[in-house]
């Protein structure tokens, strides 16, 4: 039948529900919305594709195997996310892969800008601080050219160029429509940093795809 | 014009202000740059857009579960 990926209909709570049922709609249901989205998160502590289908692997037993004992303190996503973080942040130190600091999503200390310092006029210029010129208007090409398959390549390539607590935050945020406080709950990070950590994961994702689509335009 | 509020200054406030998190006076003074500004009315737009397009990967997503391990947590699934 002709479904939506990933479609679930009802409530959170009947999809709970249904899983404790082992509903096989509700099977497809988590397994086609939380795979990518849960690899692309494991694949920021773990060193290979492999071992980071491993860690989502070991996540959905796990989601399984704890669905009885969900109480619903948070919601169903921010549970598995934690349940994943905690899998891959082990496997990533088992691995020993080096990530100084993916352990907590951290603000790094010093000045990250969100647009290249040389688009702005300097004080020498009449108008400091101001474009010098303004970014390409890719916002306006038609939504067959945003949501090519290009695009969504470079969204990809993108987001693996992110230090990790960045990634964490934007692929919960953006991708997977977690909100603010929980996300704020789930790693443990304030409001604001967790604004500040956002700010400059879209900055560079929307560079990007400026980037992109203005070289796509000339060529 | 616009020199209130600097657009190098205005690009570092969007997140808070799409999210609500701005002083009411804070807000009228970045409302009041983007009337006059099509730079910065042109970055609003984009990571407007750029959060539509990280909205639609999960519907996008190309990197499908492999089929033995699909099998494999079906199987676990209807077993425990």
């Amino acid at each position: 039948m002709a479904r939506v990926t990933g479609g679930w209909s009802g409530t959170e709570s009947e999809l709970v529900a249904a899983l404790r049922n082992r509903d096989d709609d509700a099977f497809r249901h988590l397994v086609e919305q939380y795979h990518g989205p849960l690899l692309r998160l494991a694949l920021g502590y773990v060193p290979s594709r492999a071992v980071a289908e491993e860690v989502v692997q070991d996540t959905f037993l796990a989601v399984f195997r704890g669905i009885d004992a969900f109480e619903g303190r948070s919601s169903l996503k921010t549970w598995i996310y934690r349940i994943l973080l905690n899998i891959a942040r082990t496997r990533g130190v088992r691995e020993q892969r080096s990530i100084p600091f993916a352990s907590v999503a951290r603000v790094e200390p010093g000045e990250e800008r969100a647009v290249d310092p040389d688009r702005f006029q300097t004080e020498h210029d009449r108008w400091p601080q101001h474009w010098t010129s303004f970014p390409f208007a890719w916002e306006h090409l038609p939504e067959e050219r945003l949501l090519a398959a290009e695009t969504i390549d470079v969204i990809r390539a993108a987001l693996d160029r992110l230090p990790a607590a960045q990634r964490e935050v934007l692929v919960l945020r953006d991708v997977l429509g977690v909100s603010s406080p929980e996300i704020c709950n789930a790693l443990a990070i304030s409001e604001t940093n967790q604004r500040v950590l956002l700010h400059r994961a879209r900055a560079k994702l929307r560079a990007a795809l400026e980037a992109h689509f203005a070289t796509e335009s000339v060529a | 014009m616009t020199a209130d509020l600097p657009c190098q200054e205005l690009v570092e406030l969007v997140t808070d202000y799409l999210d609500g998190a701005l002083a009411p006076e804070l807000v009228a003074r970045i409302d009041a740059h983007l009337v006059d500004c099509p730079g910065c009315h042109s970055f609003l737009d984009q990571m407007r857009a750029t959060l539509r397009l990280l909205g639609r990967l999960p519907a996008d997503e190309v990197e499908q579960m492999p089929a033995a391990m699909r099998a494999a947590l079906l199987e676990a699934y209807r077993s425990t």
